[in-house]
């Protein structure tokens, strides 16, 4: 058995069954060790996608998505993949090809030192420099990626320790990390004072974010926000953390989100942010959210607490053992109704509206009529721009998920995603939203989605400009346009069935219900191309 | 802006100091001095850290330091409970007619002359940074060719704060 065998042995034991990469030769001991095992090998079109595919895998299936590279600039094109990951949490193993041991640092063909140059970007790295090593590194990694507040951790192997015989392979049953030690539990004193601010309280919401999906508390939230009558807000990665009819929950805050969502914020006396960076696009004036009122911060990162704003009660483990111990206490509380009735006024008062231009597809009647034709376990990923924003608008969130690149903002983000979320769940419905630029970062994985049988449906929003960034320069520069024009794209009717995938146009909202329901009638890959106004705005 | 001395147990991995000093460059914080050797036990790594910045970024010095995953333990170590050193090595020019007068200036400082030369003394010290702040700025008639400072090594006093490792 050499190294190569015993990374792939690792990678079956911990239940992976779908690997996303792209081989060189620095890698190929692993990919011709990974073909006698029962580990899907999925060839992604660049590497970059490879970490994306795996992002959307890991937060289908709450284990850590895994790709493989080669070294040099297979590694260097992975990075933006891994940041992505890193930004949004997201638990992923990175697993590099790198040049012999004994040539390392000698600048020879493909070598890069990716340990050096993903390190603001990992939770963890490593480079493997003896074979035994393996086991107890990859168990280690997969460890360290999905505990605590997850994350990215690569795991670079030079050639000659794939190649090399592992004595007595065995792999650890546990790990034994002298350093790393997440908190899980929340503090019980904690908890209580803030049961204690629940009695007090006359108008408390909760601020949701990402990190409830990562720990799956959101079925502990809704449970409590039920019983009590406690209104939810989310952040653009809490989305999905209440189904978006709900009758207490009240939208996406942020300077993206939704005004009476920020108002209910604005205005709370009790704040509950869990699971919340507390980033500057979701609160951009910290202060509003401390003043008059009692903030608590609870997030399984410590040093999350007090970074952006300081709350007067923290509680620092997982969401979702915090919120079963939550739930679990009893405690006596205001009827929060004349609240929520102040929050539903807020609702209607502050409701968006917007002047859609007939000649086009107006995005926002779009997304509404798209989601209610959608299964209600269906997985949307959004792409970065202003598609993201009307998704994130107009979404409705049933019993499915939504995603998107939340924190780095990547765009060519939703396609690749879409396809590791396919991956893991075949069944699913799962469509990707992109605009005309996002499409075209991404567009050569239609190949992949071929090959392998990968059935996501895409939908481009095409204003042949790159959309978000032509709104701020809109508004920034009085309309001064500096390259965001898109002339030059590719007929996407011509590339689909290049690909030999279905695809659909629509030009106005005219016959959209019918067009979305052949869109979405066959589990079959398609594309769907809404042509929008060029001049419109998420604003 | 405060000044705080962070003591840090870490895992000894290759690459742990580049981790922690990477995070201070990344997040924006000053390392006024960093010093780290191994421990009583190999499998450990004692970095001492000089920092300085407002109440909030030090807290946060702290917590991102903590997060690291070959982070084992970290402590403030305050002035009072701490004994600190660092140590100096100084060379001055000094010919013969003013070697005698370097001479006695660094045994009034308990320093202790390590090499000479018909035109340079090199003179070693130990001491806190305000001690070799302070013997520095005597020197100042002198011309300093080279000055090599190590930076603070730091421990608590007493057996109270001793973390114990397994």
């Amino acid at each position: 058995m050499n190294g190569a065998d015993a990374l792939v042995k690792c990678l079956t034991e911990e239940g992976v069954d779908t690997v996303f990469g792209y081989p060189g030769v620095a890698i190929c001991p692993f990919y011709n060790s990974i073909l006698d095992s029962d580990i899907r090998t999925v060839l992604i079109r660049t590497e970059q996608n490879a970490a994306h595919a795996a992002s959307g895998m890991a937060r289908m299936t709450g284990k850590p998505g895994v790709c493989a590279v080669t070294s040099g600039p297979g590694a260097t094109n992975v990075i933006t993949g891994i940041a992505t990951a890193f930004a949004d949490s997201i638990p992923l193993v990175c697993i590099t090809g790198q040049v012999s041991t004994n040539l390392i640092g000698c600048d020879v063909f493909q070598e890069a030192d990716i340990t050096g140059a993903v390190e603001s970007f990992v939770k963890y790295s490593y480079l493997v420099k003896d074979v035994n090593d393996i086991p107890r590194i990859v168990k280690e990694a997969f460890h360290i990626a999905n505990t605590g507040r997850k994350g990215p951790v690569l795991i670079d192997v030079p050639i000659d320790v794939q190649n090399a015989t592992i004595r007595n392979f065995k792999y650890p049953e546990e790990v034994k990390l002298r350093t790393y030690k997440p908190t899980v539990k929340g503090n019980m004193a904690q908890i209580k004072k803030v049961l204690a601010e629940f009695s007090k309280a006359k108008k408390p919401i909760i601020c949701a974010g990402g990190g409830v999906l990562l720990s799956e508390a959101q079925f502990e939230i809704r449970k409590f926000a039920e019983k009590y009558n406690i209104p939810v807000v989310s952040t653009m990665m809490g989305i999905g953390v209440m189904p978006t009819e709900h009758p207490m929950y009240f939208g996406m805050v942020g300077n993206n989100g939704k005004p009476y969502a920020n108002k209910a914020m604005n205005e709370s006396d009790l704040l509950i942010m869990v699971g919340a960076r507390v980033a500057d696009r979701a609160v951009n004036q910290p202060d509003l959210i401390t003043k008059g009122k009692v903030l608590v911060h609870i997030d399984v990162d410590p040093a999350e607490i007090g970074k952006n704003v300081g709350p007067h009660i923290p509680i620092v483990g997982d969401c979702k053992s915090i919120f079963e111990d939550i739930n679990g206490s009893e405690f006596e509380c205001n009827d929060f109704k004349a609240w929520i009735d102040e929050l539903n006024t807020y609702k209607k008062d502050l409701a968006v509206v917007r002047k859609p231009n007939p000649k086009y597809v107006d995005p926002a009647a779009f997304i509404d009529m798209l989601s209610k034709n959608m299964k209600d376990d269906a997985v949307y990923v959004a792409d970065v721009g202003q598609n993201q924003i009307w998704s994130c608008s107009y979404h409705i969130v049933k019993d499915g998920r939504f995603m998107t690149s939340g924190g780095m903002g990547t765009m060519g983000y939703s396609i690749p995603a879409a396809m590791g979320v396919k991956c893991a769940c075949p069944d699913k419905q799962v469509v990707a939203v992109c605009g005309d630029g996002a499409f075209q970062m991404s567009m050569c994985e239609l190949a992949t989605m071929r090959q392998h049988d990968i059935n996501v449906k895409i939908i481009v929003l095409t204003n042949n400009y790159l959309g978000m960034v032509r709104e701020y320069q809109h508004y920034t520069y009085k309309d001064a346009y500096s390259v965001v024009d898109l002339s030059g794209n590719p007929d996407l009717e011509k590339l689909s069935s290049a690909y030999d995938m279905k695809f659909l146009r629509l030009k106005d909202m005219k016959d959209a219900e019918k067009v979305i329901k052949e869109f979405l009638k066959k589990d079959e890959s398609a594309l769907l191309e809404c042509l929008i106004d060029p001049m419109d705005t998420v604003k | 802006m405060k000044k705080k001395v962070f003591q840090l147990l870490v895992d000894n991995t290759p690459g742990v100091l580049s981790r922690i000093s990477g995070l201070f460059t990344r997040r924006g914080y000053n390392i006024e001095s960093i010093t780290a050797g191994q421990t009583a036990d190999p499998k450990y790594t004692r970095i001492t850290i000089v920092t300085s910045g407002e109440d909030d970024v030090l807290i946060q010095i702290r917590k991102q330091v903590e997060k690291l995953v070959d982070v084992r333990d970290v402590k403030e170590l305050k002035p009072d409970d701490s004994v600190f050193s660092e140590l100096a090595l100084i060379k001055v020019r000094a010919d013969i007619s003013s070697r005698q007068n370097v001479i006695s200036l660094s045994e009034i400082f308990k320093a202790t002359i390590e090499d000479v030369s018909p035109e340079s003394l090199i003179i070693e010290m130990t001491g806190s940074s305000q001690k070799i702040d302070a013997f520095l700025a005597l020197l100042e008639g002198y011309e300093i060719l080279e000055l090599a400072r190590t930076g603070i090594a730091g421990l608590g006093r007493g057996i109270e704060n001793v973390t114990f490792l397994d």
